[in-house]
């Protein structure tokens, strides 16, 4: 009797990895799903901060994605790891600050020493050629392979036909015949092939599954990243970058000014590493101010957080201040008018 | 009841990460061991429940109020 061979398939969430796992799990071939945390995945994070948003489903797709395959899915959390890829990539950025291709050989390189530490035979995801234009392109998928060590142990069952057979194919594990030959941006063929194999729901995230791609998201991290002086993070500044309205009145302080309900609820948890200013008199959101302040600066700051609150056509409002410590003390401050917020400040 | 024979502080971590940190978790517990997790994060609801699913764990009981969520779940073979 034959092996029975064993794949782990990256699964992202989205409609391709789940038909690249459907596709081999049909040869036959025991599958389980992988998906790298790096702190920057939309999955999960906007519905969790944010009231909901009811037009998506408030579920996390890669483990949606795994229970319609009936698949295990392994979440490993590569958030310190992954810092070395964002700093510095050997293959530059996107059109923001998405290290797509440098990205991609990591992930399929933590693939490998996964599937070595568990007696798997080899790695699938559902790359397209020319689906994406930084990492999916048939010159970019060799590079992929052999800068993460994979080689021949990774095959892309969607557009297999179109590449170099790998071993799983040579050794007869799966059949070749059986492949797909997908190209380009088109999403026909993958909803044809989700019709055939009987899959009606699925995500289809209009902006990748990456706040690196998001070109707002990606500002205030160079915005970070200059004012602290160094391309450095920790997890909390990149879960702060997805939250609230961040103006930049002066170069060495910063507000974060929840937009609604959830967020400030998201804020509050940050109250003993920031100062926090909210509006006593009259309704209002609360904020953080990240930096070194001055009196003066924070008395500047109570005018910009009153014109955000329901107080901000009084001609004074009660804005209280929290320091980290807990304490706090209420001062008198006249919100600032609109044209007063230029635009500049908002990062 | 059997007693619990671990509970996990979750709070203020956004999904996914109290499922890794559940996964992570589990690993160190036998079968049939019980887990409590406890969360602020409204997505556990849908999140951990369908990682035990998916996983062959159980859970037995989830909870809410004052903004934190707790899931109690028993640990499969």
């Amino acid at each position: 009797m034959s092996k029975q061979r064993k794949a782990v398939a990256l699964i992202s969430g989205g409609l391709d990895s789940m038909l690249a796992a459907k596709v081999i799990m049909e040869q036959g071939i025991h599958v389980e799903g992988i998906n790298f945390f790096t702190g920057f995945c939309v999955e999960g994070h906007t519905h969790a901060i944010r009231e909901h948003n009811s037009s998506k489903p408030n579920r996390n797709n890669a483990l949606w994605v795994a229970e319609q395959l009936g698949i295990k899915l392994h979440i490993v959390d590569v958030i310190e790891e992954y810092k070395k890829v964002l700093i510095n990539p050997r293959h530059g950025y996107g059109t923001h600050m998405n290290p797509c291709l440098d990205c991609k050989i990591f992930m399929v390189n933590k693939a490998k020493q996964w599937i070595v530490e568990n007696d798997f035979d080899f790695i699938i995801t559902g790359e397209v050629i020319g689906q994406r234009p930084m990492s999916q392109t048939k010159s970019k998928m060799p590079i992929v392979s052999k800068q993460s060590g994979a080689d021949d142990l990774l095959l892309r069952p969607m557009c297999a036909k179109n590449l170099p057979a790998t071993l799983p194919e040579i050794e007869g594990w799966v059949d070749r015949e059986k492949l797909y030959s997908i190209t380009g941006r088109s999403r026909k063929p993958q909803m044809e092939m989700a019709k055939e194999f009987g899959i009606e729901d699925y995500s289809q995230p209009a902006g990748g599954c990456c706040f690196l791609t998001d070109k707002f998201y990606s500002a205030k991290l160079v915005d970070l990243w200059k004012a602290q002086g160094s391309k450095d993070y920790e997890l909390d500044d990149i879960m702060l970058l997805k939250v609230g309205r961040h103006i930049r009145p002066k170069p060495h302080f910063k507000l974060i000014i929840a937009r609604e309900e959830g967020e400030g609820r998201f804020l509050q948890g940050y109250k003993k590493e920031f100062i926090s200013l909210h509006c006593s008199s009259h309704p209002g959101p609360l904020a953080l101010i990240d930096g070194e302040l001055s009196a003066e600066d924070i008395y500047f700051s109570a005018r910009v957080v009153a014109r955000y609150g329901q107080g901000r056509d009084a001609e004074q409002v009660d804005i209280t201040v929290t320091e980290k410590d807990g304490s706090d003390r209420v001062i008198q401050v006249k919100p600032f008018a609109k044209e007063e917020v230029p635009n500049e400040w908002h990062v | 009841m059997q007693a619990i024979k671990e509970t996990l502080n979750a709070r203020r971590l956004l999904c996914p990460l109290p499922v890794i940190r559940t996964q992570d978790k589990v690993k160190q517990l036998k079968p049939g061991d019980l887990l409590e997790v406890i969360c602020t994060d409204p997505g556990v609801m849908h999140d951990i429940p369908a990682w035990c699913r998916i996983n062959g764990h159980t859970v037995l009981e989830t909870s809410s109020g004052n903004h934190e969520y707790i899931i109690t779940i028993r640990v499969g073979e």
